[in-house]
Parts: structure tokens; sequence; C-alpha cells
């Protein structure tokens, strides 16, 4: 973030990705993944609205970072392997 | 064994986003974004897409985007596109990004004089069907029965008491090459009607039903569900219309209104007999639509058979 | 070089033309119609290669011109009064986005009653837009103030929007020899616009997002310094332009016989041009009189306003105008750019000419008067702000 008016450029652009924004912390339930019985078909992360959800030869991999816990991911996932976990248990 | 993925894998639009959970909004802009690629420029207006990408100086989205004001999305565009051109630059997509509010209301008259230049510019209207961003006021977009809060349930009964826009029958209107709905629920049907969009000259407009669950007071976790179930009631209808040409791209088969409703707390006031109406109407236009790919096909195919040689 | 017998409006589009705006997005109102039309023309005879879009409202004009100075090219565009309140949302964006886009502006009367004659409201009502505000006098001047307002526009230590002032009718449907330089030359002065940012897929950025409370002000300090910055830049543009074409403007004010006046009046547009006549005559007849005339509204002629102070017994401002509440724009502006400085002469304010009236040397002759009566008695029943030849009998002296 810049400091000084000097390190302000006099047009208002936007350069700084916001992937440094964490906003894991508005997270009430958390997704858990059970790899064991994940088919690989990656709905949850075709579906996800925050981009937060990797692909990998076990599973999803959750960047709990970002994750805002919609919970789009388990009602989708077609094996229902995916648990919402309230965060606070 | 991976399966195969079934939209592009390229993200360019990054976490770190001020989207709420489970937002349509935020869906459709991930998916055009893949369909469209990196050699994109965006122009949004006041949405809900204007403050999503992240409070200055953060930004989301990995390509060129411009803030412009509420009603001036079909001007920006175009003029992004004039620049380019007068630069000499191509292969480059323009694609106006504006909500429910920004394009069936304060911006239907910037889009029709796009749409009226055909300027080369690809037109996305995310409909959460109120105004979301500044907190749940109905639209041109909200459909009869709805709550919001200038439509609030009280003693009157003061439910939105219009039908909602019918902005794909208005650009239909303009003549414009190429007019499609897609909706979240749908990614690879959304890609494609992009990507399809993008590769004609003119100007394309497509309406993704993008659901807003802290508006519509939806558990979050059902943005996919809903829309499913809203094109299996009718409640949103999946087409595109090129050259005046219709396709209705799924037909699944019907399912109760009320199934669709009662999954919003916006609806929940809603007594049987006026969703037994709603119903009525929604089958009725549902049917309208396809007489009219009927029609609309059946003289395509005729003009093509008078042009064949002899 | 050529000379040409050209209108206002002409002028305007031969500015365009001679600027190589690269995107035009323009929308007919009168008086400025034969601007959008001299432009087509130029189009069709293809001596002007531009994006010319013909938009569906002036608010749409300059949103298409600033996403098209977003995008890194040369945008221009011309309206009249509704049509410039109703950019007037645009106008702001244009200056907070740093689009150095020139629009020029055929000064024209608010409805209701509708007129479509000359009158300073639309203009000085986006005083506080953040755009350069200039005011032509003759259509030779219109022509060059396209070109070097594009070229301190677009400096990189100013990057604000231009309007560009003419007087409808008077200018804009009025033929007069205008001198065109080569086009190489203006080439030459005015090289094509390098956008210090850009919207560029190669180079990813956005434009005007959401900021909170800790970071906008910089950005408004920013702007605040960029019309600072212009300034200096438009003096020393107009002193370059004179040497390219021998002709100048004053820089930031149009000072005429000013050096040794007693009496000076100070105003806008056109009248200024009549009162420049009146002054030749009375000075024959020995009176001390001068002219200035408003060529920067914004950013403000301090230094010379104050020049003004520096000499005049008592100065007259006229306004073509009236802000309801109090005085003319001009004259409130005169006045607090004196007040904190040593001399400080009486002033007074006359409300004249609004809505097309005929502004005659008699009128400016009276006003010499009226003046020379405040230096010595200070003001009569009329008071500091008098609305010059109202049917109401106050100015009794001057037939209209």
């Amino acid at each position: 973030m810049p400091q000084t008016l000097h390190e302000i450029p006099p047009t208002p652009i936007n350069t700084v990705n916001s992937a440094n924004v964490k906003t894991g912390g508005w997270r009430a339930f958390k997704p858990v993944c059970d790899n064991s019985k994940c088919i690989k078909c990656w709905t949850c992360w075709k579906f996800c609205p925050d981009v937060s959800i990797a692909i990998s030869e076990e599973g999803p991999v959750y960047d709990y970072d970002h994750c805002k816990g919609c919970g789009i991911c388990a009602a989708e996932c077609p094996v229902k392997c995916i648990q919402m976990v309230p965060e606070n248990k | 064994m991976m399966a195969k993925l079934t939209i592009p894998e390229d993200e360019i639009m990054s976490p770190g986003h001020m989207g709420c959970l489970g937002c349509g909004a935020t869906m459709a802009m991930r998916y055009v974004l893949k369909a469209a690629g990196r050699r994109t420029i965006l122009s949004i207006p006041a949405c809900c897409w204007a403050v999503m990408p992240g409070v200055w100086p953060n930004t989301c989205l990995q390509v060129p985007e411009l803030y412009t004001p509420f009603e001036t999305t079909g001007a920006s565009a175009g003029g992004i596109r004039a620049a380019l051109d007068a630069l000499g630059k191509k292969d480059i997509n323009v694609i106006g990004f504006a909500g429910d509010g920004g394009t069936a209301d304060i911006g239907i008259q910037a889009l029709s004089g796009a749409a009226d230049r055909n300027d080369d510019i690809l037109y996305i209207m995310y409909d959460n069907e109120a105004y979301m961003n500044t907190g749940i006021q109905r639209s041109g977009s909200t459909p009869i029965g709805a709550w919001t809060t200038t439509t609030p349930v009280g003693e009157t009964d003061d439910w939105e008491k219009s039908p909602k826009k019918d902005m794909v029958s208005i650009m239909i209107a303009h003549r414009i090459p190429y007019v499609a709905t897609a909706t979240v629920g749908y990614p690879e049907d959304l890609i494609r009607k992009v990507k399809k969009a993008l590769s004609i000259k003119g100007t394309k407009f497509i309406q993704i039903w993008a659901p807003c669950p802290t508006g519509w007071k939806m558990e979050p976790g059902l943005t996919v569900k809903i829309t499913k179930e809203a094109v299996s009631c009718r409640a949103f209808n999946l087409l595109e219309c090129e050259n005046g040409v219709y396709k209705v791209t799924m037909k699944p088969q019907t399912t109760p209104l009320k199934d669709y409703l009662f999954k919003q707390g916006r609806f929940k006031h809603l007594p049987d007999d006026l969703i037994k109406e709603l119903e009525k109407d929604l089958h009725m236009k549902y049917e309208d639509l396809l007489e009219m790919e009927k029609m609309t096909q059946a003289r395509a195919a005729a003009r093509e058979a008078s042009k064949a040689p002899s | 070089m050529v000379k040409e017998l050209l209108t206002g409006n002409k002028a305007t589009a031969y500015g365009a033309m001679y600027a190589r705006a690269q995107v035009i997005a323009a929308y007919p109102i009168t008086p400025q119609t034969t601007i959008v039309e001299e432009i087509a023309e130029l189009i069709a005879a293809k001596r002007l290669n531009t994006q010319y879009m013909k938009v569906e409202s002036e608010h749409s004009a300059m949103a298409a011109c600033v996403a098209a100075s977003n995008t890194g090219a040369r945008a221009f565009t011309a309206t009249s009064s509704h049509g410039l309140a109703l950019m007037h949302e645009v106008l702001m964006w244009a200056a907070g986005a740093r689009t150095p886009v020139v629009l020029v502006n055929v000064n024209r009367a608010m409805g209701p009653p509708w007129s479509v004659y000359a009158d300073h409201q639309d203009a000085m009502a986006q005083r506080d837009t953040g755009l350069i505000q200039y005011w032509c006098e003759n259509n030779q001047e219109i022509f060059d103030t396209v070109i070097t307002a594009f070229k301190v526009s677009e400096n990189k230590d100013v990057l604000l929007p231009a309007m560009i002032n003419q007087d409808a009718f008077f200018l804009s449907h009025t033929s007069e020899p205008v001198d065109l330089p080569d086009q190489e030359a203006v080439d030459q002065f005015l090289p094509s616009y390098d956008a210090p940012y850009k919207l560029d897929v190669d180079k990813p950025t956005g434009f005007g997002s959401f900021i909170m409370p800790p970071q906008y002000m910089e950005f408004r300090a920013h702007m605040a310094g960029g019309m600072e910055n212009a300034r200096a830049l438009i003096r020393k543009v107009d002193k370059e332009w004179e040497e390219l074409t021998g002709r100048s403007y004053g820089g930031m004010m149009d000072m005429y016989r000013c050096e040794d006046a007693e009496l000076i009046l100070f105003g806008a547009g056109t009248m200024m041009s009549t009162a420049k006549d009146v002054v030749d005559e009375m000075r024959k007849e020995g009176r001390k009189v001068g002219i200035a005339r408003l060529r920067v509204f914004r950013p403000f002629p301090v230094d010379e306003v104050r020049y003004l102070a520096d000499r005049a017994r008592a100065i007259g401002i006229l306004d073509r105008t009236f802000t309801f509440g109090y005085g003319g724009p001009l004259f409130n502006e005169t006045n607090s750019q004196m007040y904190n400085y040593r001399n400080r002469p009486p002033t007074k304010n006359y409300i004249i000419g609004v809505g097309g009236r005929d502004v005659r040397k008699k009128h400016i002759r009276a006003l010499f008067n009226d003046l020379e009566k405040v230096a010595k008695e200070g003001y009569g029943k009329e008071g500091e702000v008098h609305w010059w030849g109202l049917l109401d009998g106050s100015t009794p002296e001057v037939e209209l």
C-alpha cells in the first residue's frame, strides 16, 4: 500500500492482485473432503465462486485463506464426499 | 484416473474478491473470462462488480478493466473499440459487463445506441434480478411477486407487481447478430455461447442469470441448484438467437414452480392462487418461445432452400 | 499555410482535423449541430481520418471519449448548453480518470424558457468538474485553441480534459477568415498522444475502482496539482504557438491596453471584442481605459487578476450569466482573488447580454462611465451587482 502522495499514481489504477486479501475469515462452515470417496470429477472446482479449489491427484485441495464456505461444492458433489464443518466446533 | 475438465483451466479471476458467499455474479465473471481469454478489455459500470474486484489498489481481474458511470456501458465499450480500431489494435475482445439495473433500467439508452451502431462489442448483462449492490432494491428485471427492500411485504402485500423486463426481445428487436441467455449452473453452455458471440463481429448480447443468495434470502450453497430449477420451471429460459433465428438450447422436463420459489425467502409470502397464475404465465411464454423457434427456423430453412441452385 | 473563410463551428471541426483526433463521439444540438455535420463532411471527403461515433446522447458522447482516451486514443467531442448539462456526470469522470479529452462547447442559454442564444451559464456551471476551461473571442482562436488545448491536456503533469467555449451564433454561425497552418507543422507541435496509463492487455490494470477514505483525497490532490501545473503550461504553449504561427492569446488572460488603464472591464467571449473597439475610441478621447478578456477560467488567472488590481482604480466585471444566490461567477471569483491581496480596487458586477441580448458599443461606453462613478463615489442605488439594461428602468441612460 502506498504511503505518501508521491507513491500514489496520478491516475487511479489498480495493479495489485487481490489474492493478498484473505477472505477465509468470512467462513462459518469449512468444506472438508473425504478423498477416499472422491471420484475426481472436478465439479467442486468448476463451481467454486472463490477460485479456492485446486486440482490434485488425491482430490480437491482447498485454499482456506480464501474459501468463504458458501457450500456450493458440498451441495453439488455427485458422491457427497464434501462435508461442511462448523468453524468453531 | 483424472477426469477431463469441461471448462478451460486458466483462472483469469483471482480469489480475494469481495463477492458474497455463493455469489452467482462472480461465477459469471469467472466463466466469461475463461471463455474470452486474456486478450480482453472489460468495461464495468456501477454494480456489484464495481466493488467486488477489491478495494484500491487491489483487483481480482487479471485483464484490463475500465470502471465507468452507471448508465454508460454501451457507450464506453463502444469507445474502447473505436480507440482500438484507431490505434490499429486487433484481436482484442471488448466486453461490457453490467448488472440488470445498469442494463434494463439506467443503461438501456447507451446499450440501445451501441446496438444501433452495431459496435463490435459483447455486452454481458449479469442478472440477479434487483439492485443488489445498493442493497436489494427492485429493478426492471425483478420478477413479479418478489420481495425487495423497495417492494416490501407488509399489510398491503406490496411485492413486485410488474413483470420482468424482457431484455432478450428488446435486444433481438435491434437486429444485432447474436443474442443469448445463459446461467452459471450450466457453465459449459455459458462458455460456448460467449465463445460463439466473440467469434461474431458486431454487437452481441448475453443475459446471464446469476443468483444472489444475499438478496434472494437463499442458502448460498444453493446457487447452482436454483439455476437448474429456474430453467426447468421456465422462470428463466436458455436460448440463443442468431440473426433472428431462435434456438431454445435447453428443454428439460417441466418441474413445479413452487419448488423453485420456496427455496428463496423473497417469494415465501406468495399465495397459492398467485403462484398458479404465475406458473400458467411462465408456461405460456415458454410455449410462445418454442413457437418462435419453430417459425424462425422453418423460415430460415426455406430461405436457404430458395438460395440453392436449381 | 492557407486562409479559409470559416464559421466558428467549421473552425472547430478543422481544429479537430488538424489535431488528428482519433476518436470523435458527438450528438447534435443547436447551435453546435454544424460541427457534427462538418466532421461528417470532412470524413466523407477523406480529409479527416477518425473513428466517428454517432452516439445517442451527449452523456454517451463523453462516456465514449473517456473510454477511448483511457484506451490511449486522442478523443474529441463538441456540444452546447443542455447537452453539456447532460454530460455533467461524465465531465467529472473524465477529469477523475485523468483523460485529456477536448470538448468544444458552443455557449447557449439554458431553458426554460427555451433559448438557443449566447449565454455563459452552461459552461460556468461546470466550473468544479475538473476541466480546463478556455474562452474564445473569434474563430481563429477556436481553431488554434483546439490544437493547443490537446498539447496542454496531454502533458503528463496535467492529464486533465479541456472545454473550449465559443459564443452561440456570434461565432458558431459567423464566418471569419482563419489562417490554417501546414499540417506538418501542427504534427510537430502536437505529436500523437502517448498515454502514460492505458487499458493494455499485455499490462492489465484496473481504472477507477472503489477506494477507501485514506486514499481518495490523494487522488483529488493530484487533480488539483494537475490543474495548477496547467497554469504555467498554458502560458508556455501559448508562446510556442506564437513562435509557430505568430498568434498569441496572452496565455491565461488577454489584456488589451491595460498597462496604464485606470478603469478596466473584465469579461469573457465576443462581447469583449466589441469592448476593445470602445477602448480604442475612448483612448482617443484621453480616457485611460482597458479590457481584460477571460481566456482561461479554470485554472483561474490569479496572477493576472492581481496585475489588474495593481493598476485599476475600479474593475467592472461582466457576467453573461448569474449564479442565483449572489452575483455572477466571474465577479465572485475575481473578488476572492483580490481579498488577500495588497491592492483591492472597488469592483462592480454587470450582469449583461444574458440569453443572447446584444452588447453594443454604447453599452460598453455606458459601463465605463458607470465604473468611473464607482471609482469616485462608490456604488449607486443599484449596489455592486447590476443587471445592466434590464427592463426595470434601473439603467435609464442606455437604449436597448
